[in-house]
């Protein structure tokens, strides 16, 4: 059953043996330790657990770790490099672009691949893409703000 | 246990509920000044509604810390869920103590070390606990103060503060630092705090914006949560749960379950749960489960439940009337009658009900995401029979609370699956769990009879609420004649609510602000006058008033009677000490019966505004989630079944719904601060109502307004 899974993990070559059909949300909190990624709902339909996967948001509670094999994984503990923060990072802060911050990894990860794909998203397109993650606290407003100028200073850069 | 041994337990324990044995404290602590405070005397409790009352602590017991470094340090039973009192709370005490803002640490929920807290809701961190906080800060300052005075040799009239250094204002090279006066001490003091109500433009560090506090750790995915714990050992618990509310266990098969390695399948009682090292393994083994019911008759279903309350045999309680009925209705020109129904609401934190619990060296610990750590702990103490000091309750960050987090059954569970296994057990409710065993808002009906005269003053408001509480009731306009009545459970009758019911943001209030606001626009309409100046002509209360207006200028809003076709609407309202009104805009698809809100603003007079930029974000907040009962949400259940249990069935506001949002703050540097995390939400049902009325002349009584409802309004257009 168990077999060596290999995948990039945040910048690192990793491996795990690991039964390969467990859900990748778990195998990064509780194999990892990283337990930035959170769980929501286990079914797809919030966005709390979403990483990128080769620069895709996906929702790692609808993977099992075995399909992540062989790619690139970076969760929320991996966009900081250096101690620096990411400019999603650093303009969630700015903008106060959160309340009880359970889901803000999430939010941060997708908005990330969101800018990755479309560096200069018009307001509704940000609405758009962030549209199936959900917040409770209803931090939307700054959250979109705050996509914005993570947009900006990222223009130009990576 | 036995209720006799309970009784026992509470009596032999008030002391030590109330906190940890003081004894204790410098041996946890280390040494420096530790001020332990009594806030008892310092609160009005007449004035306090008596539930609020009835948890304010009796005991010396909250306390603040200055260590030998000069580090203040604020322990409280608070905890932070996403309302900012980390950040707010010790900008309150730096201002009092004169000192930089990032000396100050504050400690929350963790009830070995933190003095008893009744509970994190009800806007009282501020209004009430920030006031008796601020106010002991400022007394610790005069302890301070005294201790500089006799290490210096002058007077304390002599004395200032600037950054944690007391001066001598005569000699400026008399100095000495708090830190300095912490050096090497053990010095308890008590105190009795009085309300302070002194100049509040004084302070420094009150009024100003800061940022969140607890930002970076949220946004690097550091801020540990309960389910982020992890102990050595650690095990994954899945609970197996009856199909419905209705449901008794009458056999259980888990031989299915134990075929799953490394499960284990534990049992006491009712529960029963799957515990495993991998949580995909235990996800498996707890639907291998096979268990049968039987189940129990339930009479109400979503729709039917209306009524069920107003046939139900009631406990039915006049609350404070004025003038005469009769006398009032002889007075009307015009009467009006309505009948408003509000559903079950969740709570749906993003973060479900979570805690770790480990039973080592015959102390139970739990990590628990709750808004009532003490509360917990004693719910362990009840459940287990342990004593006071061998449970410990740490909250960590908590993912979202909005009174659904009052409720801890989950930590309880986790205690018992530890105590059962011996090893700790992490349990994380999955979605379902917490929207079926979740506290909902209560579902309730409210009727209103009310009349107005020729000259469009209301001279009658007969109003009566049936099981969905009386937080928000009063009439707030000038109304000679009024009566109210509130229907609730008997205590002898059969239960009218099927499921546990609770706190929901501004509990009651979202309830009864819809059917009164939107009442009052019905009479504004029939009375042909712009429903902002008929509430102005029936409003004498100046905070409301100044919230209309400061509302309607940011709005820009234009007078016209309504239907106008716009799609304006106007409501507000009073909570938790706080005064709102809102405009609201809205587009009503007629076809399809679909609202859009377009732009929401919102004015609220809140006291004092400890920090604006965190007031702001909670009114935000507010407005976005009020979409979601306002629009959509709503429990839907048959036979004690609950049927909206995902986040597919039960739809929250998500980013296509956000309007335009603009808040104002009436500055009130005069009053003291009041909650400021729940009052934007009340008034949203209403506003949104009350546009849908000014769009298309069609008049909804119950909320949320889907699409289906809508249509079915605008059908008797
Ligand atoms: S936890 Fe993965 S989408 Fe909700
Ligand atoms: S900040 Fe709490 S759920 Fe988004």
């Amino acid at each position: 059953m168990e077999e060596t899974i290999k995948f990039q993990l945040n910048g690192k070559q990793t491996e795990a043996v690991i039964d390969p059909t467990q859900t990748l949300l778990w195998v990064l909190r509780n194999h990892f330790g990283l337990t930035g990624t959170k769980f929501g709902c286990g079914m797809g339909f919030c966005g709390a657990c979403t990483v990128l996967i080769d620069n895709e948001p996906v929702r790692s509670c609808q993977l099992s770790v075995g399909e992540a094999a062989g790619k690139n994984v970076i969760t929320i503990e991996g966009l900081a490099t250096k101690g620096k923060l990411h400019p999603v990072q650093k303009a969630f802060v700015e903008h106060d672009a959160l309340q009880c911050g359970y889901c803000t990894p999430g939010m941060i990860m997708n908005a990330t691949g969101l800018l990755i794909k479309n560096p200069t998203p018009s307001i509704q397109q940000i609405k758009d893409g962030m549209e199936n993650n959900l917040c409770r606290c209803g931090a939307h407003m700054r959250i979109i703000e705050a996509v914005q100028t993570a947009s900006k200073e990222m223009k130009g850069g990576k | 246990m036995k209720r006799e041994q309970i009784k026992d337990m509470d009596s032999l324990q008030t002391s030590e509920r109330h906190g940890m044995p003081r004894r204790d404290f410098f041996k946890i602590l280390g040494g420096g000044i530790i001020i332990f405070f009594r806030p008892w005397r310092a609160l009005d409790l007449n004035r306090m509604p008596a539930e609020q009352a009835r948890g304010v602590p009796k005991d010396y017991n909250a306390f603040l810390r200055i260590a030998e470094d000069g580090t203040v340090t604020c322990y409280t039973g608070k905890i932070e869920m996403g309302q900012g009192i980390i950040t707010s709370l010790p900008q309150m005490m730096a201002d009092e103590l004169n000192v930089p803002y990032d000396r100050i640490k504050i400690v929350m929920g963790d009830t070995d070390i933190c003095p008893w807290d009744q509970g994190t809701w009800g806007s009282l961190s501020t209004r009430i606990f920030g006031q008796i906080m601020r106010t002991a800060t400022a007394e610790a300052r005069g302890v301070l103060l005294d201790l500089a005075s006799a290490q210096l040799g002058v007077p304390v009239s002599q004395l200032e503060v600037k950054d944690g250094i007391v001066t001598d204002t005569k000699d400026s090279k008399k100095t000495v630092s708090y830190a300095q006066l912490a050096k090497g001490k053990r010095i308890e003091k008590f105190l009795d705090v009085k309300p302070s109500m002194e100049d509040y433009t004084k302070f420094k560090s009150i009024g100003k914006s800061y940022n969140r506090v607890d930002s970076n750790l949220k946004v690097t995915g550091e801020a540990k949560y309960s389910g982020d714990m992890k102990l050595p050992g650690m095990v994954f618990a899945r609970i197996l749960r009856p199909p419905s509310h209705a449901a008794k266990m009458t056999s259980v098969d888990y031989s299915g379950a134990e075929k799953i390695a490394g499960t284990k399948v534990v049992r006491e009682g009712d529960l029963v749960a799957v515990i495993n090292e991998n949580c995909d393994l235990a996800d498996q083994a707890i639907v291998k489960i096979k268990a049968e019911y039987s189940f129990n008759e339930v009479p109400v279903n979503d729709k039917t439940i209306y009524e069920f309350m107003l046939k139900a045999d009631s406990n039915a309680k006049a609350l404070n009337s004025t003038g005469d009925m009769d006398a009032g209705l002889k007075l009307c020109d015009k009467t009006f009658e309505s009948e408003f129904h509000d559903p079950y609401l969740a709570h749906v934190a993003i973060e479900t009900h979570t805690a770790l619990a480990q039973l080592d060296g015959g102390k139970m610990t739990v990590w628990a995401s709750t808004q009532s750590p003490f509360g917990l702990r004693e719910g362990i103490m009840r459940e287990l029979g342990l004593p006071a000091e061998e449970v410990r309750v740490i909250t960590p960050f908590v993912g979202g609370g909005f009174g659904g987090k009052g409720e801890y059954q989950q930590g309880i569970e986790a205690a018992k699956l530890a105590k059962l296994t011996g090893k700790p057990v992490m349990l994380m409710w999955t979605r379902d769990e917490e929207f079926i065993y979740d506290t909902f808002h209560p579902a309730g009906v409210i009727k209103i009879k009310s009349g107005i005269d020729k000259a469009g003053l209301i001279k009658l408001w007969e109003y009566s609420v049936y099981y969905s509480g009386t937080r928000g009731a009063d009439a707030i306009y000038d109304i000679p004649n009024t009566k109210f009545t509130h229907y609730s459970q008997k205590s002898d009758g059969p239960p009218v609510h099927q499921f546990g019911t609770g706190a929901w943001r501004a509990p009651n209030n979202n309830t009864n602000t819809f059917a009164r606001e939107v009442q009052i626009d019905i009479m504004a309409a029939a009375a042909g006058t712009d429903p902002l100046e008929f509430r102005r002509k029936n409003l004498k209360d100046e905070h409301i008033l100044d919230c209309l207006k400061a509302v309607a200028d940011k709005f820009g809003y234009v007078p016209g009677k309504a239907p106008s076709g716009r799609g304006i609407g106007i409501a507000c309202g009073a909570d938790a000490g706080a005064w709102v009104a809102h405009m609201a805009e809205v587009k009503v698809d007629k076809s399809t019966g679909k609202v859009k809100v377009v732009r929401i603003a919102c004015a609220q007079d809140m006291g004092l505004c400890v920090n604006p930029e965190g007031a702001t974000i909670q009114m935000e907040g507010c407005i976005t989630m009020g979409l979601g009962y306002t629009l959509s949400e709503e429990v839907l259940f048959e036979g004690g079944k609950i049927l909206t249990h995902s986040l597919d069935a039960y739809d929250i506001p998500k980013f296509s719904w956000l309007p335009k949002i603009d808040t104002v703050i009436l500055d009130r540097k005069d009053k003291p601060p009041q909650g400021g995390g729940e009052p934007a939400i009340i008034a949203i049902g209403a506003v949104v109502a009350n546009a849908i009325f000014d769009a298309t002349g069609a008049r909804l009584y119950r909320m949320p307004m889907t699409p289906e409802r809508v249509l079915e309004a605008l059908k008797k257009v």
